[in-house]
């Protein structure tokens, strides 16, 4: 009697795998389809990269006269390579200077909403106030809210202030549009933290203060940084913002230097627009790739919830 | 460039810690309060930062755009109507309508089709195989408009006839016989507006794939297991058990998406600015501003793009709402 429930105890599980596996593999069903549409999928992705990556190292007249793809039956095209476009998109198209800019911007508009955010989160997730479904309600529906309507209204004050075109200016109105998102991010994230732990904290008479800045904000870490990674990726990417609040000039970010110092311009070679469109590219990617899991974990567990 | 970089990092951390101080003020004006008070008020000086960047960034000027919009170009006099009237009937105005709602019909559905098809796919593969390809549909996420019109650029490129393409999709067509096409200015079935598309499809996939891939994986095995029992196929099995438990990640994705899509503009902007009949109404709002210097009529677009987000507004809260009371 033991000895089967035994055997059916660990049976089961053992089963249990085994169909997992065959369903994971699944090798006789899907395998050569969704390997193939895969492939597809990404080679067609991939591409366009690869050539853009490819072309930026390429002398002008190559880059002018023939298709990247040339390089793979021209060997010696291979040979007058260099990192001359890249000096050139640094220096002579002011891209160096548009890099830091972008850095000057995203670094501040980045890191300065996060703790603002994370005290409106707190109190949402940890406190009970009057009104404070109707408040959280109402940045739900701001997240839907397109910032264009912030543009006029507010360009207007900037020039009263004759702030416009300085990087306090474009600091304040990313820390404005991207607060609700911040906001719903972090208090979704701090709603799943053990509320035991916080009344035990409470118990022992820790302040809501202390709370926060020694057991709250060290344990929201993995939803401050996806946060922190989305708003950065945001604010290097962005145009509109820029162009409105920044313009082109001293103070441009890359995006705006990339189309009006190169891509605007139809002398320069498609050699010299590559490599500032690759330089452009080259943080928000390395970013990206080092700090992917963060991300991904922090977009699914504000979304997905079945 | 170095003084540049370290004005940033003293900012970061001046900024940090101006908000450190801020938040520890108004702690200590809440404990001062005699008793209850104190937590009365405190959670309201909790939020109050957070919400004074809200008002005065989205809330404040959400009303003061709805004024502009009933007021003359440079904002000094009331017009009624008139910007609205005017724009509603000019037929470039309608054309730019039509391209943007175009968009918002083409581009959700694509993209969550594509991000389940590769998020159900990918599945399939070995582990470092799921990762690499993932990763590579992900990647474009990170790169800007901008970086994607240089990029898209190089597909896209024509050349007159006789020359050689430089660009990769005139190179394909050429050598099978064709005459080389500028693709972006085919205005004809907005063929052009599709080109523009395929460049957010390819930005946007990685996102939809991500969120559905987690979700798919969320499935419990159990429910496959009773399915497939019963003698269902695969395809059954997908759309009638793995599609119904995703749906509301499926929905998550489309509105997510189409909310970037009606706000569409750098695509645009970068590759044509609106030309060939590409126009999208953020493009539009952009070039009423700073190429017409007309206000009135960049606001009444605002406004005409704020009305129809309404309606995502209140599916937003209703669903949320929903999710909590679930919780």
């Amino acid at each position: 009697m033991t000895s089967t429930q035994t055997t059916m105890a660990a049976a089961t599980p053992t089963e249990k795998t085994r169909r997992r596996s065959s369903r994971e593999g699944q090798p006789q069903k899907a395998g050569w389809f969704a390997r193939i549409v895969v492939f597809i999928l990404c080679f067609l992705w991939i591409v366009p990269v690869v050539g853009l990556f490819l072309t930026s190292f390429r002398p002008r007249d190559d880059a002018n006269e023939t298709g990247w793809w040339t390089m793979f039956w021209t060997p010696s095209a291979w040979s007058r390579l260099s990192l001359d476009n890249y000096v050139t998109a640094w220096n002579d198209a002011d891209l160096g200077r548009a890099f830091v800019n972008s850095l000057a911007i995203a670094l501040p508009a980045t890191f300065i909403p996060v703790l603002v955010a994370a005290f409106a989160a707190y109190a949402f997730a940890f406190m009970e106030f009057p009104g404070r479904n109707f408040l959280f309600l109402a940045v739900v529906s701001l997240l839907v809210v397109p910032n264009y309507i912030a543009f006029v209204p507010i360009l207007r004050i900037y020039s009263d202030l004759e702030i416009a075109g300085t990087f306090p200016a474009v600091w304040l109105a990313h820390i404005g549009f991207g607060m609700s998102l911040a906001i719903y991010i972090l208090r979704n994230y701090m709603a799943t933290l053990p509320r035991s732990l916080i009344e035990s904290a409470k118990i022992d008479g820790a302040s809501h203060f202390q709370t926060f800045f020694r057991l709250v904000l060290p344990m929201s870490v993995p939803a401050l940084a996806a946060f922190a990674i989305f708003q950065f990726l945001w604010v290097w990417n962005d145009l509109l913002v820029a162009l409105i609040f920044v313009g082109p000039g001293e103070n441009a970010p890359i995006t705006v230097a990339l189309r009006n110092n190169l891509m605007g311009q139809a002398g320069a070679g498609q050699n010299l627009v590559t490599a500032g469109g690759f330089l452009s590219m080259i943080l928000p990617i390395a970013v990206f790739l080092v700090m992917q899991r963060y991300f991904v974990r922090g977009l699914t567990a504000g979304a997905v919830k079945g | 460039m170095v003084l540049k970089i370290l004005n940033t990092l003293i900012t970061v951390g001046v900024g940090v810690a101006a908000a450190v101080v801020l938040y520890w003020l108004l702690n200590k004006i809440a404990e001062l309060l005699p008793g209850p008070w104190e937590d009365r008020v405190k959670p309201y000086l909790y939020i109050l930062p957070a919400y004074a960047a809200l008002v005065f960034y989205l809330v404040y000027p959400a009303v003061q755009t709805v004024v502009f919009s009933f007021a003359n170009a440079q904002s000094t006099a009331w017009v009624g109507w008139d910007n609205y009237t005017k724009l509603l009937q000019s037929s470039s105005f309608q054309d730019t309508l039509f391209n943007t709602l175009l968009w918002m019909i083409v581009v959700p559905v694509v993209v969550v089709a594509l991000g389940l098809a590769m998020a159900v796919l990918a599945d399939r593969l070995n582990p470092t195989w799921e990762k690499t390809s993932k990763t590579i549909i992900f990647l474009p996420m990170a790169i800007s408009a901008v970086g994607a019109g240089v990029v898209w650029g190089l597909v896209y490129n024509y050349r007159p006839e006789g020359r050689e393409q430089i660009g990769l999709q005139n190179a394909i067509i050429t050598a099978l016989g064709f005459d080389p096409v500028a693709w972006l200015q085919i205005s004809e079935f907005h063929v052009n507006s599709f080109f523009l598309m395929i460049m957010l499809m390819w930005a946007q996939v990685g996102f939809s794939m991500v969120l559905l891939s987690a979700a798919v994986k969320g499935v419990p095995d159990d429910t496959l297991e009773a399915a497939r029992i019963d003698g269902a196929n695969e395809r059954a099995i997908f759309f009638q058990v793995v599609v119904p438990q995703i749906w509301g990640t499926v929905l998550t994705v489309y509105v997510t998406t189409l909310i970037g899509v009606m706000k569409i503009f750098d695509i645009v902007y970068v590759m044509t600015n609106g030309g060939f009949n590409t126009n999208v109404v953020g493009n539009e709002f952009f070039n009423q501003l700073f190429s017409n210097f007309n206000n009135g009529a960049a606001a009444a677009i605002v406004v005409m793009l704020m009305l129809a987000t309404v309606p995502i507004m209140f599916y937003q809260v209703r669903n949320f709402r929903r999710e909590e009371s679930m919780a």
